[in-house]
């Protein structure tokens, strides 16, 4: 493990044992599958984020791109509820694939930072989605069965299950981590993120970079979006998603991501998820309100970039 | 500043067109004040946007300012200590974001994602889901006359003058423009850089410390969702009105008729019944005309752009 993943895993590791310390219970397989059941939501739209963010971007519309791949895919099972399950995440993937196009399209061909496209974007798409729903919230009468059991079913590991959702999104990582790592495109976000210019006079192309980590950031947020709906059995237009572009920018920072861009890893990513679970869990187990749940967030994010700052300082100091 | 009196006058004649009601002077002064926060907020959007920065953490710094001030009302403070500690609440809240900004050197956006989440999150820490009721005697500042005008609304126009003058007559003002242009250059002409992100910042926290006083004192209750997204009404006002998003150009006039433009499509879409999941897509969509037409303003202008995908 290189540095950044040790820093994710250290934080880990403190927490889970500093909450284990204090409350037995957390080791129980209960308490632990609760915490995977947190995980697969996170873990897909962290892989999207994480593209973008290798590029130096940010995309704060997942959550309503969420809401609208959650409501769109009930509102197709709702019309024709004896379609395949595996065909809800078809659609979930897709219509999250159009609107991550739009923000793609609005970054690489206009031009336009992409902080304040998914700004307009994040207001935009939930609009959509009211539009598309005309208000109305999927309800679990309207989701197959096969779909909602997905989060609670699986295949068991000892005492644990580990749900088919976990299995999804753990299939989703590894597929980012090999893209990442292994694919030409892969390589040329990374390197794009790391200097754009030397990336320019390499031969690679800005437009189709962008094009792309947006198209998937957007696909896997609406991947997300079925889980959100297999996991919590309705989606509500106004409510889906809400501030959960801030929950995944903050496990993306906490696993170690240059927020700035260049630098990343999908098992840092995948670390700092689970560290975010736990924190989820540990919270309500220690009996401490969930209200602070928000500011953990954010003073997360807060000390993920001043840390890798400091930490950068000497080299800094060069560039500037 | 063009584009914006050109939306303007077609968003005042649609809205004429679909509500006989709306053009009524008095409704919509009365309608005003709602506008007063976010209006005192845009102000310092725009000065944080042209010196080449952005704040994603107003509403959020609204909001624990507001619970804070609530609290310390019931707590029995004197209005006149609540309102001082309200503003240096706000102002320090704007200090620590630019403190982080200017020191570390830490892009701007990612800072105040984290203030925008650790801000809220404290007035959420602070006050749970409870509604804090603010205290007779601090409340109904819109029902107060200034000069024939509701309070809220006099304080938002002598704001805007200063904000004006400040940006535009004085020094401090030019260093604001010129960091946004170009920070080395700035700094080699021996601007102070890191003071004066650090005092912008600090404006910007002072504004929406007195518009959280105000909010407060209209809404009567101080909850953590207060100002929630109202940093995307204050961005798209100050883009809107003219300012590159990337620093450097912007005026106050601008952004005061983008005010306006958002008010009277706010207020025609109110009257006409529209959802405010729709208005809030109608700004989105206004946010994202005025960045293109914006780009499209300065690739015929002359000036190059290259594809860029750092964030801000």
């Amino acid at each position: 493990m290189k540095r950044r993943e040790l820093t994710a895993f250290g934080f880990l590791l403190v927490v889970a044992v500093g909450v284990a310390l204090r409350e037995p219970r957390f080791l129980t397989p209960t308490s632990i599958e609760s915490v995977l059941l947190w995980l697969p939501l996170i873990l897909v739209a962290a892989m999207g984020q994480l593209c973008v963010i290798l590029t130096g971007g940010i995309d704060i519309s997942i959550g309503s791109i969420l809401a609208f791949a959650g409501i769109g895919t009930g509102m197709v099972f709702r019309a024709s509820p004896s379609l395949p399950v595996p065909i809800a995440f078809l659609i979930g993937l897709t219509l999250g694939l159009a609107l991550g196009l739009v923000n793609g399209g609005l970054v690489a061909v206009a031009k336009l930072p992409p902080l304040i496209v998914t700004i307009g974007t994040l207001a935009t798409f939930r609009g959509l989605t009211f539009l598309l729903s005309k208000g109305d919230q999927i309800d679990s009468s309207m989701l197959p069965d096969g779909l909602t059991s997905l989060a609670h079913t699986g295949l068991p590991l000892g005492p644990i299950t580990i749900s088919y959702l976990l299995m999804i999104a753990l299939t989703v990582a590894g597929a980012t981590a090999i893209f990442l790592s292994l694919s030409p495109p892969g390589r040329a976000i990374i390197s794009w993120g790391s200097n754009s210019e030397a990336a320019f006079l390499r031969g690679i192309n800005g437009g189709k970079v962008n094009w792309l980590v947006y198209a998937v950031s957007g696909a896997t947020a609406g991947l997300a979006g079925v889980m959100y709906a297999a996991k919590f059995g309705f989606v509500n237009p106004g409510t889906a998603g809400q501030s959960f572009e801030l929950t995944v920018i903050a496990a993306v920072a906490i696993g170690g991501a240059k927020l700035t861009g260049g630098a990343g890893t999908v098992l840092g990513v995948g670390l700092g998820c689970l560290l975010l679970s736990v924190i989820n869990v540990a919270l309500s187990l220690l009996g401490i309100d969930a209200n602070w749940q928000m500011l953990a967030y954010g003073v997360v994010i807060l000390v993920a970039i001043i840390t890798d700052r400091l930490g950068n300082r000497s080299s800094l100091e060069t560039a500037k | 500043m063009r584009f914006s009196a050109i939306l303007l006058a077609i968003a005042a004649a649609l809205a004429a067109i679909f509500s006989p009601r709306f053009l009524d002077f008095h409704y919509l002064l009365d309608k005003s004040t709602l506008f007063t926060g976010t209006g005192l907020v845009a102000l310092a959007m725009t000065l944080v946007i042209i010196n080449g920065n952005i704040d994603l953490s107003v509403g959020s710094n609204i909001a624990l300012t507001g619970c804070v001030a609530a609290k310390l009302l019931q707590a029995g403070y004197p209005p006149i200590a609540v309102v001082l500690l309200g503003l240096l609440t706000g102002t320090f809240l704007g200090a620590l974001n630019g403190v982080m900004v200017a020191g570390f050197r830490l892009p701007s956006f990612l800072v105040t994602l984290g203030t925008m989440a650790a801000y809220r999150g404290a007035a959420q820490a602070m006050v749970g889901a409870n509604s804090v009721k603010v205290p007779e005697g601090f409340t109904g500042i819109q029902r107060q006359l200034l000069a024939l005008a509701p309070a809220p609304v006099v304080v938002f126009i002598v704001m805007a003058i200063l904000a004006g003058l400040l940006l535009h007559r004085t020094v401090f003002g030019r260093w604001v423009v010129s960091i946004g242009t170009n920070e080395s250059a700035s700094r080699y002409a021996g601007v102070p850089v890191e003071r004066t992100k650090i005092l912008t910042f600090a404006l910007a926290g002072l504004m929406a410390g007195l518009a959280a006083l105000m909010e407060i004192s209209q809404l009567e209750v101080a909850r953590f969702d207060l100002a929630k997204g109202m940093e995307l009404d204050a961005i798209t006002m100050a883009v809107v009105g003219g300012c590159a998003i990337t620093g450097g150009k912007g005026t106050i006039g601008g952004t005061v008729s983008a005010l306006i433009l958002v008010m009277l499509m706010k207020t025609a879409m109110g009257v006409a019944n529209v959802k405010a999941e729709y208005q809030l897509t109608a700004i989105g969509v206004l946010l994202l005309l005025a960045v293109l037409v914006g780009k499209l303003d300065g690739k015929f202008g002359g000036r190059k752009t290259r594809t860029s995908t750092k964030a801000l």
